[in-house]
């Protein structure tokens, strides 16, 4: 199956909150506020939509493409599937919290009062994207500001609307390429950052960060082995031709006195 | 044992805390984590991260800083500390694993790094570390117990064996110290300017051999206080010279760094992370050096001692500032320490400290250690050769 992913236009967004809701039901999160506006992300709530100035903005997982949470966590508990969803198990979970502390759109979110915690965060509805469904929040949108489906058309949709009403919107895509790229895409008639957004993400993905430093290990365990068996042996053999030495003059002596 | 049960001021406060302590891991394990911490979704690594993981696994750094020293650079005459400073650093890695389990969302899960793999993850690194490096440490103070309870056999293979476990605890700790900085590689965006940089691991490293030496320093004094025991003190003087050498190196490195990434007007800020900058700096690098680049400090015990302490004070801050300061603005929340999570920090202190004690007086740590150091002869110096009298 094709890489999947959302185009949400502000500019059609009218803060109905319909994916909030639809969002809620699906995945038998409980009720944490009457009002979407008013509710912010958290293990009972994949999504939310925040009102900024005039304009209202659907916030949720960004589903990258080279996703963050994924490189960081220890133990694979974070997966990327081929539909493009980022995934938690939490039946491998250590729950150490880095996926939380490294993820560049702070998403996860932690079940804090639990004795049994678990990392959430939206899903994209995978079970039903994996079956050629749409995703509920997609599906329950009525303006169509939240679409859905292969990320490439969703690119072109994009640049098209871009392209065509150039005064209706700023020209720029976010999650095209934000730290590498995600699945989810803006297209939004004010600059990012008037809207919350983190516009200051580069365009690498980050985990090539960190690939940078673990590439080092095995030259620095070879090399340092290698250098410090080599310092051993020649401290040691100073000491040995010492030793050599003061037996051979202790013989010497010895035979001397005899 | 009646010495041991009489109360003195600091056997109180240590019950104390010792009690609060337990009763804080109670909440935790009932409550969760919101009934101890002040962490939250925006700042989900607090105090233990920082403090009990970060300036636990550095304090411990004295263990590989002196085997190196001993065992690699052959300077035996730092020989009769290597006991205590490997207790130390063994007992630091439990206290850590330790805190571990109390951060640790879901600690039984904890041996799953050792069969669920993720090469790319950093923390992946620092699992395998710890569990490795912990065992390195038991094996290299495992003669310690052996000798007391007079096993001779294993004693004999693990003293045959001393020199790889060295080579391999010192590979470890390198891995180990440099990768808590990689930590924080991964977050350019997250972190103040002032402490991002894609050298961070070295930072880490450098300033670990400092506090390593910094820590040989400490235990001695503190040692040659409690337990009278006056020869280590006499070695360490030459620890405080390595101190300028490493510190400085840090300390240029860092500059430079700053140059480099054009961040040096950050310096003359006006904001609270500027302030904490400059503290950490002057605290843990500039004042040590200057003091110990003075012989009449260097050589006086209690100058030696001090310039230690400022060391480990600048490196306590500068972990904090990594991993609380530095990330404070970008979360958007303002983040403090709870009494609960200082009680628990205060508690794996007061567990360290009470079990060296007590391995102290019940194992032969501070032992004679001709006989127990695992090499196949006595190192002869030259100035040995010279006054032996054979030799005239
Ligand atoms: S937005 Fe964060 S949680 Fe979502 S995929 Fe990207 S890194 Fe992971
Ligand atoms: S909290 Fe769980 S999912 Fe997140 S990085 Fe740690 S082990 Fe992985
Ligand atoms: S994709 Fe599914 S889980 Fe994610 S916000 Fe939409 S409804 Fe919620």
């Amino acid at each position: 199956m094709k890489r999947k992913a959302f185009l949400i236009d502000i500019t059609e967004c009218v803060g109905c909150g319909a994916c909030y809701e639809a969002c809620k039901e699906q995945n038998n999160l409980p009720q944490t506020s009457d009002d979407p506006l008013r509710d912010s992300l958290s293990d009972k709530t994949y999504t939310i939509v925040e009102q900024r100035g005039d304009f209202f903005v659907r916030r949720m997982c960004q589903h990258c493409e080279d996703p963050t949470c994924v490189s960081v966590c220890p133990v694979g508990a974070f997966t990327k599937t081929e539909v493009g969803a980022v995934l938690y198990d939490e039946s491998k979970c250590l729950g150490c919290r880095y996926c939380m502390q490294a993820c560049p759109f702070q998403i996860p979110r932690y079940e804090w009062g639990s004795v049994k915690p678990r990392v959430q965060k939206c899903i994209m509805c995978y079970d039903r994207v994996k079956n050629g469904e749409l995703p509920a929040c997609a599906e329950a949108c009525p303006t169509g500001a939240t679409l859905f489906g292969d990320r490439d058309e969703m690119i072109e949709i994009a640049k098209q609307r871009l392209a065509e009403n150039p005064e209706k919107y700023y020209q720029h895509i976010y999650g095209l390429e934000e730290v590498g790229g995600t699945s989810v895409l803006y297209i939004s008639p004010v600059p990012f950052e008037e809207l919350g957004f983190n516009t200051k993400l580069l365009k690498t993905a980050l985990p090539n960060f960190t690939h940078e430093a673990l590439a080092k290990i095995p030259t620095l365990v070879t090399v340092g082995g290698v250098l410090l068996t080599g310092f051993y042996w020649l401290t040691n053999r100073k000491n040995e031709i010492a030793r050599e030495k003061f037996e051979e003059k202790k013989k010497q002596n010895l035979r001397g006195e005899e | 044992m009646e010495r041991l049960l009489k109360p003195t001021f600091w056997k109180v406060v240590g019950t104390v805390i010792f009690v609060l302590g337990l009763y804080t891991i109670y909440l935790r394990f009932t409550g969760g984590l919101a009934a101890v911490t002040n962490l939250n979704d925006h700042f989900p690594w607090g105090l233990w991260i920082g403090f009990d993981i970060l300036c636990g696994v550095g304090m411990a750094a004295g263990g590989f800083t002196l085997c190196a020293i001993v065992y690699i650079f052959n300077i035996k005459k730092f020989k009769p500390i290597i006991r205590p400073t490997i207790l130390t650093a063994f007992l630091g890695y439990l206290l850590v694993i330790l805190a571990l389990l109390i951060d640790l969302g879901r600690p039984w899960a904890i041996w799953h790094a050792i069969i669920m793999w993720n090469p790319r993850s950093v923390m992946f690194e620092v699992a395998w570390c710890v569990m490795l490096y912990t065992t390195v440490l038991f094996l290299e103070f495992s003669p310690v117990i052996l000798e007391r309870f007079k096993v001779e056999k294993l004693l004999k293979i693990i003293r045959g064996i001393t020199i790889p476990l060295v080579i391999l605890g010192i590979l470890l700790s390198t891995l180990h110290q440099s990768s808590l900085g990689a930590l924080y590689l991964i977050v350019p965006s997250k972190m103040h300017p002032l402490w991002y940089s894609t050298n961070l691991p070295w930072f880490f490293y450098l300033s670990a051999i400092g506090v390593g030496c910094a820590m040989i320093i400490f235990e001695s004094y503190l040692s040659a206080k409690a337990f009278k025991k006056n020869l280590e003190f006499d070695l360490v003087s030459d620890v405080g010279r390595w101190i300028v050498v490493v510190m400085s190196a840090y300390l240029t490195w860092r500059f430079m760094d700053l140059l480099l990434n054009d961040k040096l007007n950050l310096l003359f800020v006006n904001s609270i992370e500027t302030y904490l900058f400059w503290l950490e700096i002057i605290i843990g690098a500039i004042i040590p050096i200057i003091l110990l680049a003075q012989p009449r400090i260097r050589l006086n015990r209690v100058g030696l001692f001090v310039s230690a302490c400022f060391v480990i004070g600048g490196f306590l801050l500068n972990r904090l500032n990594v991993s609380v300061t530095s990330l404070q603005a970008s979360s958007g929340v303002s983040y403090f320490p709870s009494v609960y999570e200082i009680i628990i920090t205060l508690f794996l202190v007061t567990l360290g400290v009470t079990i060296f004690n007590l391995a102290v007086q019940y194992l032969p740590v501070y032992e004679k250690t001709k006989e127990t150091i695992p090499i196949e002869f006595e190192v002869i110096s030259d100035d040995e050769l010279k006054t032996e009298p054979a030799t005239k």
